[in-house]
């Protein structure tokens, strides 16, 4: 696993009926899981919801004790398809994945998976990856619940709510024998809160016991004419069923008066809401509301009934709901008009069709369908907090030409910076090559300074992307590249296989970092560390090899930049049939350093002889060009100005964070750049033999030093 | 860069404490993935919960930990009659009471959020700056002027406190989260003892004396209220030339220094103190025979009103150019035993440590042949395969280990050419160069003052080591070829340094290549209004 400990969080999963659970949102999920009675679950790790999947793979003696399985799922294909084992067999089960990254992947087996319909509850934990921040494509879980008819909880963004939401789900999904899909968005997710624990549950029904007593039923196997029974099912039986289970319990919650207007709005929406008709004067800090809400802790299925109660009467009603396109103010408007009622659908046409629904931009469209439905409301209220007036102010405009943008980047000494410095050095050479990016960390090879990458189309999908190219005969092969993470979870035959099946000529580059770095630094197939529960140090080439690929290069230091950049020259020119595959091999030094720097201050403090090895940039050498740092980016590579009333232009520094991974020498003597960079190796606890030698040269190199100084005539 | 550093104005101290009764406390912690905002949000949580209050904190971390800029965002407020306060996961502009800046420019990005504005907000920044890839990437100086943070939180902010918090937390040992969080509580707008604050970070377990050490030492700049300065760059170092250092060949020098304009006598003594550095007395007093004669080019042109501005240049760029970097002056500092000193002291070595250097080093022949004898290295030059043959034995990377005898008697050697570096290939070269930039300037010069300065400064175009100095140099060659073309142009200066800046603002000279089209378009248009 990880050099990471999350020992503590799963102290939290321990905790005890009446005892108070502080923490974040993902973890609160985690512990109602096992309040729940759940008997399995996967998932693949990704922001937001890893830190889920990283804490049970630390609890394994908690899991033991109340028998629950968990695993981290090959992908979200794999993970979604585990939630079969819910289809035949009172068993409740719990997936989770990043959405809709993980979504689009799952969704063959969740189409299938909604066709059967289960017996146990089956519940999806969607971290919704969507608005500022995000690192995926902006597109909402809400289409894959009505493609498939699978029910989407979007509780209000507190602990007790999303705690109660699992639970709910769970029994959601067996009353109505339909997967249950649990949607947190972001901040959510990180949220700290408190909640009142429950005691864990162990399983009623067990895995051992499903298997021990095998259940077929013919009418849950996708195939006709089973699957148009399915279909039959889900709206003669399912949907009712839920629609009824949803009312009876309450899932859906009503605030405030009643009165002549009301919002609609998803429950993660509700503080945001609340913000904003706190600011127009409309609610108080504690959710007392003047305005009636109507809170869609489920967003799908509606409950006919109840939007038809919540907007008889009224002169119009709000739909509050992020993102696009307005799925539920449309089916707002159907069951609204079906029914007769006459109430005024707003949504869209007073808030923006996309983007965070922060509490400013709700509170703009609250002011505005206000004004147009019931202007009295907006009578005595307090001002509405601005910065117009200081964003309009030249002096704190002036900002915007001096605030840097600061993307994301690779981390200090990540070993795909050299993989990256080379690419550009074999671009120098041979000139700009079409090249496909995949998702993970060397995503940032996009962006300054590297500015590499033309494409990227998904997980394990940049060597197919690039497929198109394979053959045209041109002077210039494509590259394409991919991480571990994605070689693994669909690359090796989505890519790979692919490649090698249609010849293609092409070079695939694929960075080996000894972890699924981007999400968390979590194991896979190919890590070098031993792990007690899962098969790992299984390497990439051979896998390779093992699909057919011929030309196959690994590269096990990739700081070797000169290396990098010959073997990138080999596989572009080589004339070998079919993909010239680098797989590039470094640890990712995050978790390197997790795992080095406790080692090293131990050995330190137990006085054994340590080398502890730093660069450095001589200032006076430094002519302040910084093509050292285009190559580079280095978060420990910065510039410093200097006092030097010679020099106009700042000179290249590196700080002390820097972990001597030695990217910028090996950079510097491969580019042929400049002769200031020094590494300084400090021996700390230096042996007897250590100090003889250093005094030996120090006597002789002192004496030189001497000798040149006393012959130079210079000012001091 | 003028060197006045201004400081953040404290405005007034209000000692208002928020008191979070009706709506509540709103605290943004804007930061850099990797700096430990979520541990300052963390703390803030569990003070406030130590204290019975509700609190809620939120961030958007995902890609963002990798040191990309991140928002970590808390709200305060305690439980009414049991129910819980709702409160928000975002910030909201105009409506946050307190913005903690881990770095300068996020302090500026805070602004530029909205988040900080003069009714509601205490605005707590460290001045210290860490750039960002697109300041550090370019060729020139590309930092961002945080003076216009300081202009700006004047503007913004109800009352700013901004010091150097990295320092800070480095000489106590700790990070700057702990900095910090004393800041805020040294500010006094959180309705929460000091104590309160201290205890919520020895629960934190690891590290806990240092964090308090730190967190102490915030804790004391902060309520004593006084913010640090800022400026882009230090001053520079340009003192007066002393009448005498007590050595006659120097002495000599400084006496013609003396007998010079006195505005330009600290340049002059820069420039000298180079150059003599760089070689011996006798090349400072060829450099004072330059600059005597530039001088008195100078005066005649009416230099004299203009604050000798052309002088200036001069003494500026032509020691920097005389003092140009080739293989002797690169062995020579790194064997120096100042140089070994300072790389102790930057790694703050202790005594008993013993430290080693390794030199990353690529020679080419080019840089062969530029330390041969002019005669030898011609030769060579003359014979391309040869050349090439000899380029394949030395042309690659070497570590050259300067801690170790054999390494550092290879170096000093090279250094100890220095005697015979006028009688070098290279050296040649270098001054015919020097004597057609300057030649330029002076024809220049009686013409137009400002392009002659102008042209003096191009020279800063000019560095780095093998491909990077002949990009530089065919950078100031294009822009020294465009002088004929812009000296026709009203502002030909102003042209020529915006040129320049071009120049100095990406590494393929795309930016140049741009600002000369621009010229020659609008010598086109003065040529069709004149019918040339």
């Amino acid at each position: 696993m990880a050099e990471r400990s999350f020992a503590r969080e799963v102290e939290d999963l321990r905790l005890g009926a009446g005892e108070v659970f502080r923490g974040e949102g993902i973890l609160a999920i985690t512990k109602a899981l096992l309040q729940s009675g759940v008997a399995y679950v996967g998932g693949y790790q990704g922001s937001p919801i890893s830190h889920l999947m990283d804490v049970l793979a630390d609890a394994r003696p908690v899991l033991d004790e109340l028998g629950v399985h968990f695993e981290s799922s090959a992908s979200e294909a794999a993970a979604a398809a585990t939630l079969a084992a819910s289809v035949n067999y009172p068993l409740r089960g719990a997936v989770t994945w990043k959405s809709t990254a993980g979504t689009n992947v799952a969704s063959d087996a969740l189409t299938n998976l909604a066709s059967s319909g289960v017996e146990g509850g089956a519940l999806i934990i969607l971290g919704e990856d969507y608005g500022e921040g995000s690192s995926i494509p902006q597109e909402r879980s809400h289409a894959f619940a009505m493609k498939s008819q699978i029910w989407l909880l979007d509780p209000r963004p507190n602990l007790p709510s999303i705690v109660a939401a699992v639970e709910q789900g769970f029994e959601l999904s067996e009353a109505s024998n339909t997967p249950v899909m649990l949607e947190v968005r972001i901040r959510a997710c990180h949220v700290h809160g408190q909640f009142v624990a429950k005691d864990n549950r162990p399983p009623a029904f067990t895995m051992k016991q499903a298997l021990e007593n095998p259940v077929r039923d013919v009418n849950r196997i996708v195939l006709p004419p089973a699957s148009f029974g399915h279909d039959r099912e889900k709206i003669a039986h399912r949907w009712p069923a839920a629609q009824a289970f949803i009312q009876e319990r309450g899932l859906n919650e009503f605030f405030g008066p009643d009165a002549e207007v009301g919002i609609i709005l998803q429950g993660g929406m509700y503080n945001s809401v609340i913000r904003a008709l706190q600011l127009l004067g409309l609610a108080d800090a504690y959710g007392e509301t003047q305005i009636p809400l109507y809170v869609l802790n489920v967003t799908y299925p509606l409950v006919d009934d109840e939007v038809a109660r919540f907007a008889a009467g009224k002169s119009a009603v709000l739909m509050v709901e992020e993102g696009h396109p307005d799925y539920l103010e449309q089916a707002l408007n159907s069951i609204l008009r079906r029914r007769g009622v006459p109430a005024v659908v707003s949504g869209k046409d007073v808030l923006p069709m996309g983007g965070d629904y922060t509490p400013a931009v709700i509170l703009a469209g609250i002011e505005t369908f206000l004004s147009t439905h019931a202007p009295e409301r907006l009578g005595n209220r307090p001002p509405v907090p601005t910065a117009a007036p200081v964003l309009a102010d030249p002096r704190v405009k002036a900002l915007e030409k001096v605030v840097p943008a600061r993307p994301a980047g690779f981390c200090t000494g990540c070993p795909e910076r050299p993989i990256f410095a080379a690419m550009k050095l074999v671009e120098q050479e041979l000139g700009e090559h079409h090249i496909a990016a995949d998702i993970g960390c060397h995503l940032f090879s996009i962006l300054p300074p590297f500015n590499i990458g033309g494409s990227t189309m998904g997980y394990g999908l940049g060597p197919a992307s690039a497929s198109a190219f394979a053959n045209a005969g041109a002077g210039k092969r494509p590259i394409s590249v991919m991480g571990d993470g994605g070689f693994w979870h669909n690359g090796l035959s989505t890519s790979v296989g692919n490649a090698v099946y249609n010849k293609h000529d092409g070079v695939i580059m694929i960075v080996d970092n000894y972890y699924s770095s981007a999400t968390g630094g979590q194991d896979i197939m190919s890590s070098r560390a031993s792990n007690p529960d899962r098969s790992t140090n299984n390497p990439i080439a051979k896998a390779v090899e093992g699909i057919g690929a011929r030309w196959v290069r690994q590269i096990d230091r990739t700081y070797d930049v000169a290396k990098m950049r010959d073997t990138l020259k080999e596989a572009l020119t080589s004339d070998v049939e079919g993909p010239k595959i680098i797989v590039a091999s470094s640890e990712c030094m995050l978790n390197k350093q997790r795992r080095v720097k406790p080692q090293f201050a131990k050995a330190v403090a137990d006085g054994r002889r340590m080398v502890k090895e730093r660069f450095g940039v001589d200032e006076d050498v430094c002519t302040g060009d910084h093509a050292c740092i285009r190559l580079s980016g280095c978060p420990s590579l910065s510039v410093r100005h200097t006092a030097d009333p010679l020099r106009d232009d700042p000179v290249a520094s590196i700080d002390d964070t820097c972990v001597a991974c030695g990217n910028c020498g090996e950079v510097a003597e491969a580019a042929v750049l400049c002769p200031s960079f020094y590494r300084a190796d400090v021996i700390l606890n230096p042996t007897g033999a250590d100090r003889w030698l250093a005094r030996v040269r120090r006597g002789v190199i002192g004496w030189l030093q001497r000798r040149r100084d006393s012959r130079r005539v210079t000012f001091a | 860069m003028n060197a006045s550093a201004r400081a953040v104005s404290a405005g007034v101290v209000s000692g208002r404490v928020v008191s979070g009764a009706d709506k509540p406390i709103t605290i943004a912690i804007l930061a850099m993935g990797g700096q430990g905002g979520g541990v300052l949000a963390d703390w803030i949580v569990s003070l406030a919960e130590a204290e019975g209050w509700m609190a809620q904190s939120t961030s958007v971390p995902g890609v963002a930990q990798r040191t990309g800029a991140t928002i970590y965002y808390v709200e305060l407020m305690r439980a009414k009659d049991g129910h819980a306060p709702v409160l928000s996961l975002m910030p909201t502009a105009g409506d946050v009471d307190v913005v903690l800046a881990s770095e300068f420019m996020e302090a500026g990005r805070s602004m530029l959020r909205g988040l900080v504005t003069p009714e509601r907000t205490t605005l707590i920044a460290s001045t210290h700056r860490a750039y960002a890839v697109g300041e550090k990437e370019v060729p020139g100086d590309g930092t961002g002027d945080p003076e216009a943070v300081v202009t700006a939180s004047d503007v913004a902010a109800r009352h700013s406190i901004a010091f150097d918090m990295q320092r800070l937390a480095e000489e106590n040992g700790s990070v700057i989260s702990s900095v910090l969080f004393g800041a805020l509580a040294g500010a006094g707008v959180l309705p929460f003892s000091r104590a309160a604050f201290e205890a919520a970070v020895a629960s934190g377990g690891r590290g806990v004396e240092a964090s308090l050490r730190a967190f102490g030492a915030g804790f004391a700049r902060a309520a004593e209220g006084a913010s640090d300065p800022v400026a882009r760059a230090p001053g520079k170092d340009l003192p007066a030339p002393p009448a005498s250092v007590g050595v006659p060949a120097l002495d000599a020098l400084l006496a013609r220094i003396h007998g010079l304009p006195e505005p330009l006598r600290p340049m002059l003594y820069a420039g000298v103190r180079r150059v003599v550095d760089y070689q011996d007395p006798a090349y400072g007093a060829k450099y004072l025979d330059r600059m005597a004669k530039l001088i008195a080019s100078d005066e005649a042109a009416g230099g004299g009103q203009a604050g000798h501005a052309f002088s200036l240049a001069a003494a500026k760029y032509l020691a920097g150019a005389m003092a140009y970097d080739d293989v002797i002056r690169v062995a020579d500092l790194k064997t120096r035993a100042s140089r070994f000193d300072r790389v102790r002291r930057e790694l703050a070595a202790a005594d008993e440590q013993i430290v080693y250097t390794t030199e990353f080093m690529h020679p080419r022949m080019d840089e062969v042949v530029a330390s041969l004898p002019v005669g030898l290295g011609r030769f060579l030059e003359n014979r391309p395969r040869l050349f090439a043959a000899l380029d394949r034995l030395v042309n690659r990377g070497r570590r050259v280990k300067t801690g170790n005898i054999g390494w550092f008697v290879t170096l000093y050697v090279l250094a100890g050419l220095r005697p015979r570096r006028r009688g070098l290939l290279r050296h040649g070269r270098e001054m015919a160069h020097i004597e057609a930039w300057l030649g330029l300037a002076e024809a220049v010069l009686p013409r137009d003052y400002a392009l002659a300065t102008e042209i003096l400064a191009c020279r800063r175009l000019v560095k780095g080591y093998s491909d990077t100095h002949a990009r530089g140099l065919s950078k100031f060659d294009r822009v020294l070829a465009a002088v004929p073309t812009v000296a026709d142009l009203p502002d030909a200066a102003g042209w020529l340094r915006r040129l320049r800046q071009a120049a100095l603002m990406d590494e393929k000279g795309e930016a140049l290549e741009g600002a000369l089209r621009t010229i020659a378009s609008l010598r086109d248009d003065a040529e069709i209004r004149t019918g040339g």
